[in-house]
């Protein structure tokens, strides 16, 4: 996208050496940016009872441009969205996904829409990968008909049918058996799609994850696994928790792969793999090992069971945006005033997303009894005062 | 074991705590001291691991002091060993506190919200609670306390507002317990501890900072099972527990500028209940409405309700009034609507009265 804006003079591009201008153009000249470039993974892959993937992975100028985009987008959104929990205007209980972007980007790029994805409460970044627009993210947030759950769900509660995102849930480890039902169901239908479901280091303590590895295991699911372990369930670390925080082994019959969750082209691949894998041998564990810089939700200030070092040492060392940004200048394939620019075109369309999704209307009072059943069932509701309206419903 | 519980309870009566508000000048052997409702937890917790050196609290996140910070700071006087985290798994939570009371200990875990109560309901119904009926008295968990926080705190959403008392209050072998403050968490919760039963004890988390009053500093306990009326009046008998009764409270005090004299009940133990103490009440006024935050359908209320009407069938001079949680999930933007509000309970209270 970025790369037919690269001739124009700026002043930054005259600063930077002869040498990068003139392959900067060259390339905008000579190639296209769909052209495969294969990058090396930074880390290699760890795994459990299976082959690894290659740590060559294939990607393009446009999608590490898309990348970047993408992981910038829902950082900002997230960002947003904190400030707005500050002022209120976002109410109940709301968790963050900022740090954790390239399990969400490195995830989609890898699968179709056909495919599943079940995840749990962390759920806006994966929302949009999946499709979703910032204003139903917004709207959602605030409570607002135009949200992508009506307004009725909120922050824990994102969901997009079209999108194969089956959300969204709020109980830790819930999720991972509805998405071998998934599964079961893809696999009847012989159309050759997965599931992937999400859990954190945390819910991979709960019975349910156990049954899950089973069920799958059992009727060779193409049901995969994704432990987003970002090392802490609330404010317990995940050493305090699991006698092993070796996820990808927790399976032990089922096979597992180790995979560095802050880089989006190993995610991509790792993905990848376990889509192939799961198609002919049933299901498989993904540890995305990950990190979240703020705290577990707007209550926790995220920094009184680690320290403010292991967060910068994240922040600097192992940055999934950086990390793309750092490809992108070193390709050639952006100059670094195109990202900052970039940058501030995202913050732009937040903020209008945050202003239209104000303008948004509450949902109608009677919405508060629709989809309980399939019909209502003639209750009678009304206001907290008796100034409200009484709404008797069908 | 028995006997050491036998023992304890008898203590309560001894005391005899039966009125809270007599305890202030009774018990105040160490004065008292303005404490909020998660404070009055803090020091009850506290005094429960001074007192035993067999019991334990544990549950996600305690020694750190807990989501809440009710058990914050006991780690540190009384060590990892009786205060610790558990992993996130409430099924296990609840298991592992059942066999730790098998072996004689009382085992105080937490639930992080009363919410995520549901993965170890099975352990309750099915393990906590018959237990002792099925080996013919060989083995019980009375130690078990499930401590766990419920009900609306304005903007909770659907999975930290609810309130699922009447679950649990379809379970011979257990029992509920809900404080309405400060000063009847602590006395309650020492009792639940020490009772020779397993008891889920729910903590109106609204309360945990809002509500502030004077608490007896020593060790007291007040009785189970006693309902207490802590408003007379005439005309009408409002039964409530927990958060619910604040704005009953209110109620009553909106009623009285119209002449309407409303007696107010606090039933405190849900299971098993004082139907005397409501029973005397609504023979006094005629009139009884209940009013909780759970849904209406199937809520504790409806016990209640057919319970006094069985009762006082031919002294009731209006139909029982309930006003209750509506019968959806617990809404997020909805929450004003959902909730049984002061008007809502005011327009019930004279409606009822004037039936
Ligand atoms: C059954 C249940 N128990 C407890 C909670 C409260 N809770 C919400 S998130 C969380 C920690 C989960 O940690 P993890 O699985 O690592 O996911 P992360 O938040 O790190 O993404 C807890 C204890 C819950 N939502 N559901
Ligand atoms: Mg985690």
């Amino acid at each position: 996208m970025a790369l037919s804006r690269v001739s124009s003079s700026s002043p930054s591009i005259l600063l930077k050496p002869l040498s990068s201008y003139l392959s900067l153009r060259r390339r905008s000249v000579s190639s296209s940016s769909t052209d495969p470039l294969t990058v090396e993974t930074s880390l290699p892959f760890t795994a459990h009872r299976c082959d690894e993937p290659s740590r060559a992975v294939e990607t393009s100028a446009a999608e590490l441009l898309s990348f970047f985009r993408d992981m910038a987008l829902m950082r900002r959104m997230e960002i947003a969205a904190d400030s707005l929990y500050k002022a209120k205007l976002i109410r109940g209980f709301c968790h963050l996904y900022d740090g954790q972007e390239a399990v969400a980007v490195g995830m989609e790029a890898a699968i179709t829409r056909k495919d599943c994805i079940i995840t749990a409460y962390r759920d806006h970044c994966t929302f949009l990968s999946r499709g979703g627009t910032l204003l139903e993210v917004f709207a959602e947030l605030m409570g607002r008909r135009d949200g992508c759950s009506k307004g009725k769900g909120g922050s824990m509660h994102f969901y997009r049918k079209e999108g194969g995102f089956y959300g969204g849930h709020g109980i830790v480890g819930a999720q991972v058996p509805l998405g071998c039902g998934l599964a079961f169901a893809q696999k009847y239908c012989k159309d050759e799609n997965v599931t992937f479901s999400l859990y954190g280091d945390g819910a991979a303590n709960q019975g349910q994850l156990f049954e899950a590895l089973n069920i799958s295991a059992l009727w060779d699911l193409p049901s995969i696994l994704v432990c987003e372990n970002n090392h802490y369930g609330m404010g317990t670390a995940e050493w305090r928790a699991a006698k092993s925080p070796a996820y990808y082994k927790r399976g032990d019959y089922v096979p597992g792969l180790k995979v560095d969750g802050m880089d989006a082209l190993a995610v991509k691949q790792a993905c990848k793999f376990a889509k192939e894998f799961a198609l002919k041998n049933g299901p498989i564990i993904l540890e995305m090992d990950t990190y979240r810089y703020h705290g577990h939700s707007m209550s926790d200030p995220g920094s009184t069971y680690r320290t403010r070092d292991e967060i910068s040492g994240v922040r600097q060392e192992r940055d999934p945006i950086e990390r793309v940004r750092k490809l992108l200048l070193s390709h050639e394939i952006s100059t670094e005033k195109e990202l900052k620019d970039t940058e501030k075109e995202v913050r732009k369309e937040v903020d209008e997303a945050i202003a239209k999704a104000k303008e948004s209307q509450m949902p109608d009072p009677s919405d508060l009894f629709k989809n309980v059943y399939v019909k209502g069932l003639g209750v009678e509701a009304r206001g907290a005062d008796r100034k409200e309206v009484i709404a008797t419903l069908p | 074991m028995s006997t050491k519980f036998g023992r304890l309870v008898s203590l309560v009566c001894k005391r005899g705590f039966s009125i809270s508000t007599s305890v202030q000048k009774g018990a105040s052997e160490q004065g008292v001291k303005s404490l909020n409702l998660c404070s009055a937890i803090n020091q009850a917790l506290q005094i429960a691991l001074d007192s035993d050196p067999r019991s334990y609290v544990f549950g996600e996140d305690v020694s750190f002091g807990g989501v809440f910070r009710c058990t914050a700071g006991l780690a540190d006087q009384f060590g990892k060993k009786r205060v610790f985290n558990t992993p996130l798994c409430e099924q296990g939570i609840v298991g592992f506190g059942i066999g730790l009371a098998a072996m004689g200990n009382r085992a105080i875990a937490e639930i992080q919200f009363a919410d995520y109560i549901f993965p170890a309901f099975d352990q309750i119904v099915n393990e906590a609670a018959k237990f002792r009926y099925r080996s013919g008295n060989q083995f019980n968990c009375g130690g078990l306390t499930i401590r766990t926080p419920y009900g609306a705190v304005g903007h909770g959403g659907h999975y930290h507002s609810q309130s699922p008392e009447a679950f649990f209050c379809h379970v011979p072998g257990i029992k509920v317990v809900i404080p309405r403050s400060p000063r009847q968490a602590k006395g309650l919760l020492l009792s639940c501890i020490r009772d020779p039963n397993p008891i889920v004890f729910f903590e109106p988390k609204w309360l945990y900072r809002l509500a502030v009053e004077e608490v007896p500093e020593d060790d007291y306990m007040l009785p189970l099972s006693e309902a207490e009326v802590i408003r007379e009046g005439s005309d009408i008998t409002l039964v409530g527990w927990g958060a619910q009764l604040s704005i009953m409270k209110e109620a009553c005090l909106d009623a009285e500028k119209e002449g309407i004299s409303c007696e107010l009940i606090d039933l405190k133990t849900l299971i098993p209940w004082d139907k005397e103490t409501v029973e005397a009440s609504v023979n006094k006024t005629g009139r009884l409405l209940v009013s909780h935050e759970a849904p209406i359908t199937g809520g504790f209320g409806a016990e209640v309700s057919a319970s006094i009407v069985e009762r006082c069938f031919s002294r009731l001079e209006a139909p029982v009034a309930r006003v209750c949680g509506l019968d959806t999930p617990f809404p997020l933007v909805f929450e004003p609507f959902y909730m049984p509000t002061k008007n809502k309970i005011l327009d019930a209270i004279k409606s009822t009265v004037k039936y």
